[in-house]
């Protein structure tokens, strides 16, 4: 990306924070709130997901087979099925069946996707969203900011002040009870007039030929009931074996999407269905009524055929990995989003419908935070699928032409990487240089020209204070001092995890690790390990993170064979090995690295659990303490961890909730992102300023977490085993 | 049907802002004449003893549909869990009557309260497999939260109220 590309990039985001952001923040939070608690009232919650999942696979792995049975199952209801290869074949067999006719729909983003109403409308119909948000936005003439909420992005005051001009009622309309009436009144004629019902679908059973829609408003009913002709459009992935299968889904989409147990009405209908329509004074039997099923591929099918996209199709589209995305939360889908889709899973949908080009605008905002993760209702590992497309994306640009310059890049991706991504993919070479050099690369580094420079050329923001690298690494310091511990008073042996911030920038809190755990009789040992991968792997770099994974797992399989623990500081690194190198490393490798670390404090309270005197840490005599724990840490379930600990040895604990710091590893220092990043940072230092948490010591488990909150604090933060170190 | 899934029913109905009237089927027309706002629109009960008082409009024209402030109606069954009721419309016109009127009553036998979403959907599955061609779970009234604020009464009606005929 150029400068003037990111200073473009930047500007738009900044806009949208502006304009959109606080509506799409507050509707999102309740969104994402009403989700927690809604899951944790249902006791068989993971049971479900798994079930879900496995119907998905089960039929996405049997999709043509299935679709010939929908076929065969709608044809004997009597209507007809039509299957699309992509938006102009759809929209052709669209205007036929419609001819002109007056068109009323219900929400389909499978129609935004094929952009329906602008080809039926120039085909000479009418054509009206019911859909209350769908309708607003056709109103502005706006694209939708959310998959399951469109107009999230506007408020109460902007919809008023829309319809107000637009409509000019004889009375303003100013409440949202005025503003849903007027919706419901001026769509109920348009309703009653229309002659084609149009619905999407949530679901489509094979075996009967029923679609089920899951909806809030009664629109998707009456826009069936009132019309002659009901066309439904839907992607291909939507066809599941039979109607016993719409269970786990009718419990999982309201929860995961907007947070009800269930939407008001999740209709089965079985077209053409024989419902009474409108006549001209009466109602008229509906037995004639005609049904069209329109099953798009657009590119499905080729997606079923690539290992890595072929889960975008297990996707229900229920918006979880929106609503739990800080990046989301603060900018919404008008960033977060490509020619259709938004949020997490929208990387998958757009690199699949509308190509790579589409997905690249809005990939990098995916972190790797992972909060999505456990939300998702069918279990996708969304952001692995954003680190493949990232990693297709870099490799698109020019790549395999580079040759020269590939020969001289310090990992293994091709030339055509981003300078930025690369700078940041190859942190632990920056920092074993920035070491050595150290403090003179901290002077220089610190200068306005090399600032700048750095700005202009690698889009590192100048706003943003760099890492100051230390002279002695972790392991340098550790090598002269040498172990406390004897092996034979030793209650556990552990090799301590050198990350590439705590071997070169945050020693510290590494030392204090050494200490923490010597104090509680563990021998220690610190193997030279390089970085983990998580820094190419955040930038797309698939191969060089595999390269580092099997480096860093060569040398802490000697550690693993002698049945030592490994212990890890820093929770991004922990999460590499404990979610990502399943990807990357040979699976026995994996397991057994998996099995054998553990988070620092994870180990610590495993250690007090098993024996070991909580008298020889500190007494925390009841020191307020206001604890960030990391995202990635939160998705493994480790944040317990942490408190306990501390709370054992007398500190007093409160806790963020936010899902993100928003610093992520390099998404924070990048110049296009850094106001997003400070955005998303803000509602966590505001949690850490209210009037019980102000003067409490800050600690934060990650390390991009204690820089931002560094930043953004005038208190400085801390590891939380500095509370337990007595140096 | 053990009293454990009407109890659950009752419970998540209440939850959901649902009134609940329980009545004996030789009572039903005096319990029910008081919940039907004029003018009220229905579709004919399939319970044998409980017909619908005469004021109901069971032939509206389209002008009576929208104007009616009730609309009644059988459900096929109930959910206890969720507190949904199961409108299985069709010929008869229950899909409209339950849709276009200010609120819904809907009938439902206690002997069709199903304890969970699990044993719904095996019924929803042999009720499509003999020919129903539309169910609607439906769960309190029509909703929306796209105007700023959640609004009930959304294409659909505000109000829902469940009458249970207690020994059919």
């Amino acid at each position: 990306m150029s400068a003037d590309d990111r200073r473009r990039k930047a500007e738009r985001i900044r806009h949208l924070l502006d304009t959109e952001g606080d509506a799409v923040h507050e509707n999102t939070q309740v969104f994402n709130e009403g989700r927690y608690e809604s899951t944790e009232n249902l006791d068989d919650y993971d049971e479900l997901k798994d079930e879900a999942r496995a119907i998905k696979e089960d039929a996405i792995e049997r999709l043509p087979d299935l679709v010939d049975r929908v076929t065969e199952a709608v044809e004997a209801n009597g209507g007809t099925v039509y299957l699309a290869d992509d938006a102009a074949d759809a929209n052709r067999y669209l205007a036929e069946v419609v001819d002109g006719r007056d068109v009323v729909k219900s929400k389909s983003m499978t129609t935004e996707e094929l952009d329906v109403n602008e080809s039926l409308e120039g085909s000479g119909a009418d054509v009206w969203e019911t859909d209350l948000a769908e309708f607003v936005l056709q109103v502005a003439d706006e694209a939708p900011s959310h998959i399951v909420a469109p107009a999230i992005h506007k408020s109460r005051e902007e919809i008023a002040t829309l319809f107000n001009e637009v409509f000019e009622p004889e009375e303003p309309l100013e409440t949202a009870e005025e503003l849903t009436r007027f919706a419901r009144e001026y769509l109920g004629e348009k309703i009653r007039d229309a002659e084609v019902g149009m619905t999407g679908a949530n679901f489509v059973t094979a075996e009967t030929g029923t679609l089920a829609l899951v909806t809030s408003e009664g629109n998707a009913r009456k826009c069936v009931q009132a019309t002659d002709t009901h066309v439904a459009v839907a992607g291909v992935e939507k066809v599941v074996p039979s109607v016993e299968d719409l269970q786990p889904f009718v419990e999982l989409i309201g929860r995961s999407g907007t947070g009800q147990d269930v939407t008001s009405y999740v209709s089965l209908f079985t077209p053409p269905v024989d419902s009474p329509t409108f006549g001209e004074d009466d109602l008229e039997p509906g037995d004639d009524r005609e049904f069209h099923l329109v099953l798009v591929d657009n590119g499905r099918m080729a997606m079923r055929e690539d290992d890595q996209l072929r889960e975008t199709l297990y996707c229900i589209r229920c918006s979880a990995c929106a609503n739990s995305c800080a990046n989301f939360q603060h900018v919404g889908g008008h960033a977060f989003g490509g020619e259709t889709y938004s949020g997490g899973i929208a990387t998958g949908w757009e690199a699949g419908v509308h190509g790579q080009d589409s997905a690249a605008e809005f990939n990098d905002l995916c972190t790797g935070c992972s909060r999505c993760v456990n939300q998702c209702p069918v279990n996708i590992d969304i952001p692995w699928i954003n680190t493949v497309v990232r990693d297709r994306i870099n490799r698109g640009k020019d790549g395999d032409l580079d040759f020269l310059v590939e020969g001289l890049t310090p990992d293994d991706e091709p030339g055509g990487v981003d300078p930025q991504k690369r700078l940041f993919g190859n942190f632990d070479t920056l920092a074993k240089l920035g070491s050595t050099f150290a403090p003179l690369s901290n002077w220089v580094a610190r200068t306005d020209t090399a600032r700048a420079l750095m700005e202009r050329t690698l889009g590192v923001d100048s706003r943003r204070e760099l890492p100051e690298f230390e002279r002695e690494s972790l392991v340098e310091w550790f090598e002269s001092r040498g172990p406390r511990v004897s092996r034979e008073a030793a209650r556990r042996q552990v090799a301590l995890y050198p990350d590439a911030y705590t071997n070169y920038v945050r020693t510290e809190r590494g030392k204090a690790a050494v200490r923490v755990l010597e104090a509680l009789n563990v021998r220690v040992d610190v193997p030279a390990a390089g970085e983990s991968g998580r820094a190419p792997l955040s930038q797309g770099m698939v191969a060089t993170a595999r390269s580092n994974a099997e480096a860093v797992y060569d040398a802490l399989a000697p550690a693993v064979a002698a049945d030592h623990d490994v212990v890890v500081v820093e929770p991004s690194d922990l999460a590499m090995f404990h979610r990502e190198y399943e990807r990357l490393l040979p699976e026995d490798s994996y397991a057994a690295l998996k099995d054998r670390s553990y988070e620092l404090m994870e180990y610590v309270y495993g250690l007090l659990e098993n024996g070991a005197g909580v008298d020889a840490l500190p007494d925390g005599d009841d020191e307020r303490v206001a604890y960030h724990s990391h995202c990635q840490q939160r998705t493994l379930d480790l944040e317990p961890y942490t408190v306990a600990v501390l709370e054992d040895c007398g500190f007093d604990v409160t806790t963020s909730d936010v899902e993100c710091c928003g610093m992520a590893g390099s998404f924070g220092y990048k110049s296009e992102y850094y106001e997003l990043s400070v955005d998303v940072g803000e509602t966590l230092a505001e949690q850490f300023t209210t009037e019980d948490t102000a003067d409490r010591t800050v600690v934060a488990s990650g390390t991009s977490c204690l820089e931002q909150l560094d930043a953004l604090l005038t208190r400085r933060p801390a590891h939380p085993v500095r509370l337990l170190d007595r140096e | 049907m053990s009293a454990e899934p009407i109890a659950t029913f009752a419970s998540s109905l209440e939850d959901l802002g649902v009134d609940l009237v329980r009545t004996a089927a030789d009572e039903f027309a005096s319990t029910v004449a008081p919940l039907l706002d004029a003018p009220a629109v229905g579709t004919p009960l399939p319970f044998e003893s409980a017909t619908l008082p005469d004021s109901v409009e069971t032939d509206p024209t389209v002008a009576e549909l929208e104007a009616a402030a009730t609309g009644v109606t059988a459900a096929g069954y109930g959910i206890a869990d969720y507190g949904s009721v199961v409108v299985q419309g069709g010929a008869d016109g229950a899909e409209p009557v339950s849709l276009y009127a200010d609120e819904h009553v809907a009938v439902v036998a206690a002997s069709d309260v199903l304890p969970d979403m699990d044993a719904a959907f095996d019924r929803l599955a042999e009720d499509v497999r003999s020919g129903t061609r539309q169910s609607i779970v439906a769960t309190g009234p029509s909703a929306t939260a796209d105007m700023g604020s959640l609004v009930e009464g959304a294409h659909g009606p505000m109000d829902v109220t469940v009458v249970l005929l207690e020994d059919r």
